[in-house]
């Protein structure tokens, strides 16, 4: 299947000389959930402004569904809607006016139904009249992904949707992100919070330093550099780890209660069920067990530690 | 990107798009409406008590025509100069300043749509305003426009023209203050000095010449002309001075557009 958004040797220098972005190449698959990681100036929101129209780009080309970026901007840009990273709303208009103005910059016919029908889905219904300045910190983030789906746009752009916003409203935005899939909306979201991307997404980017440095679905990801964690509760203390057990490389706690085991999804080491064997070999005898897998923070974390 | 996809002549217009900015922009003037049309008829009747009165005092007429009728078409040209340019560049600058202005910059409209409803909304207001006060002023003293046509053409065109310049200071300004700069350092005493509320022609021999090198001269002549039929100069060159100007406007704009000066850097 093409992918729907293609970037390919995008470079940004901005006037202040500072390069943003190195010689990105990135392609979305339709209808996918993509989760964009990095540090904060990795060059995420400049990524995005670029696809959008916000920003040039000093070189390189993308298309959106075919389209060119630069050539085709009306057909590229009508696919396309953005949540920016800033609360940036016209303070004096109403929530009413200011939807149906995005829609109409867009170029699409009013359609109140339909305006409605998302205010609600958005629970801005009873503030329909309210002007912008009035709403509250999360009120003025949902307005904004009201005007960024008052046009029906294919690919939504969500740029840290859920920075500063409450444990319920982010709830409420990943129903709302899976209700869009699943109406065939590709959706590309940056986030500092990993646990939202292990939630939501079906592929992570990881960007650093204006570099793309993985692109991975996100079962893959874990499966490849996740690390599993087995604890095993022992019934009585161990002064140290038997012999027979030595290429384990088991870690025995400090007071000889608590084995750990540590192994990735993919090394050649010996797997579980081997150990359990051994122990019971050894006579090591065990009243619970756990396993853990490592988080995708973690890994995270792991691989800018890499980075040079 | 160069000017023919900037203008992208080859994609259906975006129609929609540029009556949702206008009808903004036109709903930002009746929200103030206080603003927007009391104001003008203030100023406008206190121009006539100060000037029309204290001044009309003493010179009773200048060119066969009443002092009070004969300062009508400079008060309107002083409203719809400083009205165009403030309404146009703080309609573009704002949303600059809130950071509102992604939206525009993200969605399908080309330059030139942005242009004409930025530009259209702004001219609207000025020439709303440039009416207002004619209405105002047929109060105070008897008026007459000989050459209705050619006032309309002054009006729409000076309004277009500075609506041009407002927008484009809006696009360049990067503060409030700067924001503020052209209109009050250059716009407003060019506008006293030229020729609003005398004939230039009262002037003594060298201030006359220099009073030629300043363009709003010939757009007040220009306006006056069209009511009573008397210039300080030609219309010819009234006429020709404006489009001079408005020429400059839209080369100015069209490089902007081409190199995303101010907009998306
Ligand atoms: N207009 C600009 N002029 C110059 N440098 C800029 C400009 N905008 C961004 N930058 C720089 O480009 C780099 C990338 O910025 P960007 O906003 O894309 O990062 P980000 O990944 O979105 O970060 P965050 O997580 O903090 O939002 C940063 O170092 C930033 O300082
Ligand atoms: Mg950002």
């Amino acid at each position: 299947m093409p992918s729907i958004l293609s970037i390919s040797g995008v470079s940004k220098t901005y006037a202040t000389g500072f390069t943003a972005l190195k010689q990105v190449n990135l392609d979305i698959q339709r209808g996918e959930i993509f989760a964009l990681l990095g540090p904060n100036g990795a060059g995420k929101t400049t990524l995005i402004s670029i696809v959008c129209g916000i920003v040039n780009r000093s070189s390189g080309t993308v298309t959106v569904d075919g389209h060119d970026i630069g050539r085709d901007y009306r057909a590229a840009r009508s696919l396309i809607g953005l949540v920016p990273q800033e609360l940036t709303i016209d303070a004096f208009e109403t929530v009413w006016a200011t939807v149906n103005y995005s829609r109409g910059l867009f170029g699409k016919p009013a359609n109140p139904a339909f305006v409605e029908k998302v205010l609600r889905d958005l629970s801005l219904w009873d503030k329909k009249d309210a002007k912008a300045i009035t709403l509250s910190g999360g009120m003025k983030r949902r307005l904004m992904i009201a005007k960024a789906l008052s046009h029906e746009p294919r690919i939504l752009f969500l740029d840290e949707p859920t920075a500063g916003v409450d444990v319920e409203l982010r709830q409420d935005m990943w129903a709302m992100v899976r209700r869009l899939r699943e109406d065939g909306v590709t959706i590309i979201l940056t986030t500092h919070y990993i646990e939202e991307a292990e939630a939501m997404a079906d592929r992570v980017g990881v960007i650093n330093r204006g570099e793309i440095i993985l692109v991975e679905g996100k079962a893959e990801l874990m499966r490849k550099l996740g690390r599993k964690q087995m604890t095993l509760e022992l019934r009585a203390p161990l002064d140290s780890v038997p012999d027979g057990l030595s290429h384990y490389a088991l870690e025995l706690a400090p007071d000889g209660n608590q084995l750990t085991y540590t192994y990735d999804n993919q090394s050649d080491r010996p797997g579980v069920a081997s150990l359990i064997r051994d122990l019971e070999a050894a006579g090591v005898q065990f009243r619970d067990l756990d396993t853990k897998n490592s988080s995708l923070e973690e890994i995270f974390v792991n691989l800018l530690r890499q980075e040079p | 990107m160069n000017l023919r996809a900037a203008m992208n002549l080859r994609a259906a217009p975006n129609f929609r798009a540029v009556w949702a900015i206008y009808r903004v922009e036109m709903a930002r003037a009746f929200r103030t409406v206080l603003q927007s049309i009391i104001s003008p008829v203030i100023s406008t009747s206190l121009y006539f008590v100060v000037f029309g009165s204290a001044i009309g005092s003493r010179i009773t007429e200048i060119d066969g025509i009443s002092y009070g009728a004969f300062i009508v078409p400079g008060l309107m040209m002083l409203s719809l100069l400083t009205q165009s340019i403030s309404n146009a560049s703080f309609a573009i600058y704002f949303p600059k300043f809130v950071g509102s202005i992604y939206e525009l910059l993200s969605a399908p409209v080309s330059y030139l749509e942005i242009i004409i409803a930025y530009v259209g909304g702004a001219a609207t207001k000025s020439i709303l305003l440039g009416l207002i006060i004619l209405a105002t002023a047929a109060l105070f003293v008897p008026l007459r426009i000989e050459h209705p046509f050619w006032m309309v053409a002054f009006l729409v065109l000076t309004a277009v023209t500075f609506s041009l310049f407002g927008f484009i200071i809006g696009i360049w300004a990067k503060t409030f203050e700067q924001l503020q700069l052209v209109p009050l350092l250059i716009v407003t005493p060019l506008t006293f000095l030229g020729g609003s509320f005398y004939s230039i022609h009262m002037l003594p021999g060298i201030w006359k010449t220099i009073t030629l090198f300043n363009p709003v001269v010939y757009l007040i002549s220009g306006f006056r002309w069209s009511f009573y039929g008397k210039a300080d100069v030609s219309v010819g060159v009234s006429l020709g001075m404006t489009l001079v100007f408005l020429a400059v406007c839209i080369a100015i704009v069209a490089w902007i557009f081409r190199t995303g000066y101010r907009l998306r850097n």
